[in-house]
Formats: structure tokens, sequence, C-alpha cells
């Protein structure tokens, strides 16, 4: 498949002017940064709008549904209308009024953790998912990157021919899957590590070394799972784009010069190699969040994915939709910092602006 | 400003006569570098490919040989396996290639192991690519690159070695400020002649030069081609020219070996080469392009296409394509013997019974 | 993959490529596709098995001779399930495939081949839609529906927000292709744009366009049984996901029953596998330095340097 080697957005651009660097490289994250501020303010007015299309009136029934537990305030019900759609009112007040809301984070209360604001549930659960995925980016991508980059510059040598294919297969397994042979054979059968939670819930949260211990055996399973299907993806991507670059000329060249082998693999050919993965960064991380939410609900990790399986068990719409909001931005803030890394290490990207 | 390299300067202060050793040496060969039997195969399929079969050639002290032939022929391969960059599939699988440097013991390129190689390259052996888009490294500025390798292989300090690539740069008329740029901020032209004066970093004595004009225009390849004239009668070295452009080789080369089909099929002094080919190929090439001066002819393509290295014809590789072929063409294939001023593998000179054809093979044919 | 080895596999018409990775997938799915389509009447009717009776006396079986998979929670045979299930799993993969495949083709040849401003909208769109992340998105419609309309809907949902990443790709594809002679040849004699899109274009990319649709196959089915796990989507109907599902509901892990959700996730991930071959395959066919990395070659050229080295010296 042909790898995507701009990042989003960037490759209707037309060809290159002739620009001071600084100013070049000032307009390529202006122009990224309003990329992704479009995309969020299209995320944010898909959730008004989901509801409000869906057959059947969310609202009412998220109205019944709490008024069986405990008694609304007026205020609590205004609230459910704004976020979910009240028929009486025009669209376009609801969508301003909406829009205040999201802005001071008031996604009213859930209904699988009455009578919790949705923010705080999802406050407490950010910083677990957040520490995980952050982990587990940065040692996949070096782990994935360094292999890609050996077995790549020297294809078909002993570690390309067994690595390969078993990144291969990796990338063909539901990691959701994997996470529940895990928890059978090295939790359960095996007994090797915990299966579920953050942490030892005997032990009381804090900085003791026997909390923070707890916290690690706990994080290793879910990493893991997560961990060897992300670096499985990069490790192909950098193989491949090795494969491509080591018969470059300008690979040819820096052998010629007579530069020591180093050089030659890591200045000249992995520094260009490397170039598709980062762009592709975003396409990717689509699909790494979405196995990530399944393998914390495996885990019963209590990160954002937990919280997320949670919510559809419990019919919690209100807690549905901040997830879907968090999420989403959190890829694009992500995505953004991906996009301005590629600006650095790639001197073209900066000159293609409009 | 002319920055003469500490080495030429030796060369031309000493008046000292060469040693008998080194001279006798000189006379019997002459050569800077002797390639003998060398044959490249290409495994990509479960049979291998013959790129290269079998190739002789010599390249003399501060000469322009020049290598022609259409694509698919071999020069490419020929060149990637001379300067030792040949990669997987490509495997030499026979000949040798005395390099005999103006210091030190000749050695063979084809058997020397990588810590040789290490010591030859760019020093002695460099070489400038086809496309100067491709042959810098896109995401480092211009000057890192001349930096790199003016440090490993001269050990100079980062100062010392900025400086030396602004002169160089220099040489080829690009102002030193352009140092700072990326390859893709020059022009084409800029940048292949960046190129070359990359290629002389180190003061090397023998360049490869794989089609360095194909991706320019006109005007711009008149200047490069005058450039490298100009710095080989500064510098002397030796440059091996390769191209599919016949008439263009005639301005610069001194000697010129054309490939047809993974073989040397010709190869003698530039003028009597161009002007009274002994290979009928050699004689289509010529009239296929325009001469860059001179009156204009008429020019006739060569019928046919170049045949695939899988499976080339049986006998001369060039009989279904050639006008003047006769009864062995198809079964014998003719080795690389003196003809005229130079050699020719073909069986017309050395048949008292071939056919006589003055004319041009026509396109039309 | 290059759009020149597919153009010139399109034009020389279909031929079954020589590739071992390419044949091996194929052999693989056909098996899977033969198995959805006969399975469930082998199974149902010449064994008389059946996935849905309910057995309680045979609760949590591990494999013997009359359970071949053991039984679940109620007493159902997992390989009746497994085999009846294949079908539901097949078919929301297959139809989403189509359905994200159709849209991927009409935006990306589009885009790429008007150029201008409908290109540059329907880009805008389609890489906003490439970066919101799609299961989120699934699990709030999904919930949303609430199994209305059984498979159809999951399978709807799945292919409507599944088809950015292959729009963005034929987009790129068909950009190289616009200024190519039969494209030109059909402008001069007046075909009508929509004419060169379905006429010319399409059939150009129809390689490229197979191998992304087996590729939005897997990533289909994968989503769909990501959902039926969440207890979203089909988990009514026998599915390789609804099997997970009710696995995880009645803590097969912990009891220890792997025979219950094993054998439906090596099914996924087999089909995963499979299309994954076909693609690697394809690639090494349209990029020779890959296929160079081949180990059968490498040996081959190193025998050959080790016979040159010996006899040279």
């Amino acid at each position: 498949m042909t790898a995507p080697v701009v990042p989003l957005g960037a490759e209707s651009a037309p060809a290159a002017t002739r620009k001071g660097p600084r100013l070049g490289r000032a307009r390529y994250f202006v122009r990224r940064l309003a990329f992704y501020l479009v995309a969020a303010w299209i995320a944010i007015t898909l959730n008004f709008l989901l509801p409000r299309l869906m057959p059947g009136d969310p609202a009412s029934v998220l109205i019944a549904q709490m008024q069986g537990r405990t008694a609304l305030s007026g205020d609590m019900i205004a609230s459910i209308y704004r976020l979910f759609g009240n028929p009486s009112e025009p669209l376009w007040d609801q969508y301003l009024t909406y829009l205040g809301q999201v802005f001071r984070l008031d996604f009213g209360l859930s209904v699988a953790f009455y009578p919790t604001p949705v923010w705080e549930v999802i406050s407490a659960a950010l910083p677990w998912t957040i520490g995980l995925v952050g982990v587990v980016a940065v040692v996949s991508f070096l782990f994935g990157t360094a292999g890609g980059i050996l077995a790549g510059g020297r294809a078909g040598s002993k570690l390309d021919s067994v690595a390969t294919p078993g990144a291969m297969f990796m990338t063909a397994l539901p990691t959701f899957w994997i996470a529940l042979l895990f928890v059978l054979v090295l939790g359960f059968q095996l007994a090797w590590l915990p299966t579920g939670g953050a942490y030892d819930p005997d032990l009381e949260p804090g900085l003791s070394g026997a909390f923070l211990g707890s916290v690690v055996t706990h994080a290793i399973l879910p990493a893991l799972t997560i961990a060897m299907g992300w670096a499985a993806t990069w490790y192909i991507g950098m193989r491949n784009m090795m494969i491509t670059t080591v018969s470059e000329d300008y690979v040819l060249l820096a052998r010629a010069k007579g530069l020591s082998k180093g050089t030659v693999l890591f200045r000249y050919a992995a520094r260009n190699a490397m170039l598709p993965s980062v762009a592709g960064f975003a396409v990717n991380l689509g699909n790494v969040v979405g196995g990530q939410l399944l393998v914390e609900a495996v885990y019963a990790y209590p990160g954002v994915g937990y919280l997320l399986f949670q919510s559809v068990a419990s019919v919690d719409y209100p807690l549905m939709q901040a997830l879907f909001l968090m999420v989403s931005l959190s890829v694009l803030a992500a995505n953004f910092l991906a996009d301005s890394v590629y600006g650095l290490i790639d001197p073209r990207a900066r000159e293609t602006g409009s | 400003m002319s920055h003469v390299p500490e080495r030429y300067e030796d060369e031309l202060l000493s008046e000292e006569p060469l040693s008998d050793e080194l001279l006798s040496d000189e006379l019997l060969s002459g050569e800077l570098l002797s390639v003998e039997g060398l044959s490249v195969d290409y495994f990509d399929r479960a049979e291998p490919v013959h790129a290269v079969r079998d190739v002789r050639l010599g390249v003399r002290r501060g000469e322009t040989l020049g290598v022609v032939g259409e694509s698919g022929c071999g020069k490419s391969t020929l060149v990637t396996a001379l300067t030792r960059l040949e990669r997987p599939p490509a495997v030499i699988t026979a000949g040798s290639a005395l390099y005999r440097p103006r210091e030190g013991e000749p050695v063979d390129l084809l058997r020397a192991d990588e810590r040789q190689l290490s010591a030859l390259r760019w020093r002695h052996l460099a070489i400038v690519f086809q496309s100067a888009m491709n042959a810098l490294n896109p995401v480092h500025r211009l000057g890192a690159q001349f930096v790199d390798v003016l440090r490993a292989q001269r050990g100079l300090s980062k100062k010392e070695a900025q400086e030396r690539a602004g002169e160089l740069l220099g040489l080829v008329g690009i102002p030193a400020d352009r140092l700072r740029a990326y390859p893709h901020e020059l022009s084409g032209g800029m940048r292949q002649r960046a190129t070359i004066a990359l290629a002389l970093a180190c003061e090397p004595e023998l360049v490869v030069m794989d089609e360095p004009t194909t991706a320019v225009d006109v005007v711009m390849q008149r200047q490069i081609l005058k450039q490298i004239g100009k710095l080989q009668a500064e510098f002397g070295f030796s440059v091996v020219f390769v191209t599919h452009d016949l008439s263009l080789l005639i301005e610069i080369a001194d000697r010129i070996a054309v490939m047809y089909a993974g073989r040397v099929v010709e190869v003698g002094p530039a003028r009597q080469l161009y002007e009274n080919p002994a290979h009928p190929y050699t004689a289509a090439l010529r009239n296929a392009f325009p001469p860059l001066r001179g009156p204009r002819r008429p020019l006739t393509g060569i019928p046919g296409s170049p045949p695939g290295l899988r499976h080339p014809p049986a006998g001369c590789a060039f009989h279904p394509r050639c006008a003047s072929r006769f009864a062995p063409c198809d079964t014998e294939e003719p080795e690389l013997l003196p003809a005229g001023a130079g050699e020719a593998a073909c069986h017309l000179p050395t048949h008292a019974d071939a056919p006589r054809t003055e004319e041009a093979p026509d396109a039309t044919d | 993959m290059s759009v020149d080895a597919a153009a010139v596999a399109a034009r020389g018409g279909f031929r079954l490529p020589e590739n071992r990775k390419v044949r091996a997938g194929l052999a693989l799915l056909s098996l899977f596709v033969l198995l959805a389509l006969l399975g469930p009447f082998v199974v149902e009717d010449v064994f008389g098995m059946s996935a849905t009776a309910i057995d309680t006396s045979a609760s949590m079986q591990p494999p013997s001779s009359a359970h071949l998979l053991g039984t679940t929670a109620t007493g159902e045979d997992v390989l009746a399930q497994l085999v009846v299930g294949s079908r539901i799993s097949l078919l929301v993969g297959l139809t989403a495939a189509v359905i994200s495949t159709t849209l991927s083709v009409l935006v990306g040849v589009a885009g790429g081949y008007l150029g201008g401003r409908p290109d540059a909208l329907l880009t805008v769109v389609t890489n906003v839609s490439l970066v919101i992340p799609s299961l989120p998105l699934l699990v709030i419609v999904a919930s949303y529906v609430k199994g209305r309309g059984g498979w159809l809907t999951v399978a709807l949902i799945i292919g409507l927000t599944s088809w950015p990443w292959g729009a963005r790709g034929k987009r790129a594809q068909t950009l190289s292709l616009r200024r190519r002679d039969f494209v030109l040849a059909a402008e001069m004699t007046g075909e009508s744009r929509w004419w060169i899109i379905t006429r010319e274009l399409i059939p150009t990319l129809a390689p490229l366009i197979s191998a992304s649709f087996l590729g939005a196959v897997v990533l289909s089915m994968f989503a769909d049984a990501g959902l039926a796990f969440m207890g979203l989507g089909n988990i009514n109907l026998t599915s390789w996901g609804s099997m997970l599902y009710w696995a995880q509901n009645a803590s097969a892990l912990p009891r220890g029953a792997w025979w219950w959700f094993v054998p439906p996730g090596a099914c996924i991930a087999l089909v995963g596998l499979a299309a994954g071959l076909v693609n690697f395959g394809i690639d090494e066919i349209a990029n020779p330095r890959l296929r160079r990395a081949n180990r059968d070659i490498r040996r081959a050229a190193k025998a050959a340097a080790k016979r040159a080295h010996r006899e040279n010296s």
C-alpha cells in the first residue's frame, strides 16, 4: 500500500515557494493548527448532532432513567435537554447553549456513577489512560523503529526473516483477543501478574514503594498487549521504508564517501526512512486508541476505555458523549504534536505552504 | 580564487624524476584502473540475470573514458560494481579491477575488503550520481554533507571542514552561503554542480560520473561539462563518464567504450570511434543523436528495442536490430578484437565475406 | 503499491499472481468463505448439531468426543456456534467493506481526478474523518441505535465510519494517473468526467481497490467483534464477536474455559492473517526492492558470491 508521506492535509498544498525557512516553518505550524482546530470543531459539532439525529429521543430516555433513581431538579433536566436535544427549541439556540456548556466542561451527571458529575468521573480515569498510552507510545516507537532499521538495513538477515513474519502475525490479531489470552495464561493459569485494576485495592494509594510497585505490576500486561501491536505496526512500516531507502542514491553516495556504517545507516537511511512513519502517525493513532479502549475493558484498567465499557453497559449517555469528545480531542492534540515533530525533522514540509 | 590542493601543489613543484620502477609501470600500462573480465549477475529470481559480462576496460591517468549505451545495457551496474557499491541482488561473479594509486600498492577493487575499500573511498575514488535531487540527503543542509566526509576522510575540524566546503563550492561557482541551504532549496543545476564539488572534496584520482547532466537543461549541461573539463585540467583526476548520449561524449571523452546487452562491443579513441565506427551499433547510436556542433544531419532511430537481459538473443546480441547482419551473427557471439583504431566485438571486420554496407540502418526497417 | 504495476495488471486481465504469500492468503480466505457458505448446512443438517440448543446438564464442558470444542455456560456446542457464527461475521465484514470501499473509491478517485475546489473540499472531509477516532464514534452510534436493524445496521455504521483511510490512498493513486495517455485520450474524445472515472480510472485501479477491499473486510470484522465484545451490535445473533462477549460475560476466563473464546478469536485472527499475507504479497509484486529482501533470493546471491570468490582466488 502507498505509505502516506506527508501529514494529513498538507498534501494538497502547491509546490514549494522560495520563502525564508523561518517564515515557512511558522506558516507550517499555523496551517497544521488551523486544520486540527477545524477537526476539533467538527468533532464537537458531531457530538451535538448525533443524539439529535438518532431515532428516538435520548433526552427523554435519560430523564426517565434518572428519575427512576432520584428526584431530578429543574436545573438537571434543563442540562440534559441542552446536551441531548430539546424538541421544542430551535436547533441553532440549542447549539449555542451546548457549546457554552462544553466549554465549561459541564457534561451533566453520570448515570452509572450517579450522582457524580461526568467531568469528575473522567478526570479520575484520564491520568491512568494517558500514563499507560504515553509510556507505551514511547517504548513501542523506540523498539519498533529500532527493529525496523536493523531488519530493513539488512533485509533477508536472520533478524529480518524471524521478526518480519512475527510482526505481520501480530498486526493481524485483534488486540483485545490477545488481551484475553494474556489474562488466561499469564494471569490465571501461571498467575505471574495481576490482571484487573490499576493497583492492589488492599494498599493505601500514596507514594509508598509497595503501592507504586503494584501500579507497575498492574500496568505490565495492558501495556505489553498494546505495545506489541503498536510496535509491530511501527516495525513493518520502518522496515519496508528502510528497504526502499537503502537503495536511494543519497545512501549509495554516503557509502561511496566511506562514512562509517552507523553514519550511513542512521544519519542517511533511517533519518529519511522514518519520515513516512511519523507522517502516518495520525492514521495509526485512531486504530491504536480503539485497541487501547478494548484492552482496558478486558483488564478492567480504570482508564477511559474501561469507563466507555461501563457507560455502554449502563446506557450512560452523558458519560459516553463526554468520553467521545475527550478521546477525540486528545487524539487531535497528539496528532498536532506528531505533525509538529514532522515539521521539525523534514525541512521540505515547512516549504509546502500556499 | 584557485585553491590548489596540497597534493597537486607538490606535484607541480616537484622536479624530481620519477623512480625507474614507477616509470616502467607507467610506461607499461599507463593505466590508473585496469578492469578485466568483470561480470555482474542479478539474483532477483531463481535464474540469475547476467547484467554485465566479461568487461575489459582501462582508464588512463588524467583521461576521460566515456561509457555509452542505451538504458538497460548494464552501464549503471558497471558503475556500482567498479565503485563497489553493488547491493544484493547484484553480485560480482568474476573479474578484477586493478587500481594503481600514485602512492601505495596497487589494489584489486573487486577483491578489496571493507577496510581497504574505506581507505580508498572518496580519497581516491569518488562518484557523481545521475540525479542530484536524489544524490543529496534531503534532510541535511548542503554544508553538513561536505563536512561529514571531510571530517571522516580528512580529519578536519568542523570549522576547517566548513571553510573547505565553501572553497569547494567556489570551484563550481556556487556562493559559500548556500552551504546553509537544504537540497530542495537549490535549483537543479546548482544541485548537480554541488555534487561535483562534493566529489572533489578529497582530491580523488578517479571520479565516476553516472549521467551527471541528464537531469539539467542543455545550457546548464554545457556549463557543467565545461566546468568538469576545467577542474580536470586543474587537478588531473581521471573521469569515467557514463551516459546514453554519444554526441555528448565526443565533446569531452578521450576514449569511448560502447556497451550493449551487458558487454563492451566497441572501444577506441573518441574521434576515430565516432567518425569511423567499427560496430554497426556504434554507427546506429551516432545517427540517433544530433551532434552538439558541426553540420546537422538527418537523425535515424535504432529499430527495435534493447534486448531483455533475462533472455538475450543468441549469437551477437545486437543481431535482431542490425542491418548488416549475416551468416554467423545469430549463432556465434563475436569477441572483442582489434578493429580500426580500437577494438570491436563484431563479425564484420573479421569476415572477408561479410556484406559491405555503407548506409546506416533505416529506422523504417 | 505502485500504480504502474497495478495498471499493467489491470490491462493484462486477471491472472492469479505467482507470489506464494498471495496464493496462501487467497486459499485461506476461500476456505473461510466456503465455511460460511456451506458450514452451517453441514453442521446443522448433516451432523444434526445446533448452535443455540441449550443443555444445562452439559455446562462449560471441555472438548470431548460429544462436543469437539466443548460447550458454553448454557451447554451450547462451541463448534456449531463457531461454524454458524462465521456467516454473520463474514457477512458484516463483507457488507461494511463494500460500503466503505465504494465510498472511498468515489471520494478518492473523484477528488484526485477533478482537482481544484472539489478535491480540496473532499480532502478536508477525508482528513477530518480520518483523525476523529472511529471506535468511540462507533460505540456511541451503536448504543443510540440499540440493536435496531440487526447486523445490517452494524455493517452500515462500520462502513460509514471506515472509508477515509482508503479514500486517501486512492486519491494519491488517481493523481498519478491523471496525466496518463489513456485519460488524456478519453478527454480529447469528449468523454464525460463520470465516464472517465467509471470506465477508465476505476478499472485501472481495480487491483489496488481489491487489495484495499480485503483490508477493509478484516478491519470491519475486527470492529464488529470489538463492538460485540462491548455488548453492542449483534450479541443475540451467533457470531464470533458475540461468542467472545458471552464468554467474557460468563467469566469464561477465570473459570479457565479457553475453548469458548480461543476458537472465535483464532478464526478472526486467521482471516486477518490471510488478508495480511495477500497485502504483503502484493507489496512484494509491486515493489521489487521488497521482493529482493526475499530470503531464497538472498541465499542464491550469497552462494554465487562465495563461488565467485573461490574461483577468483
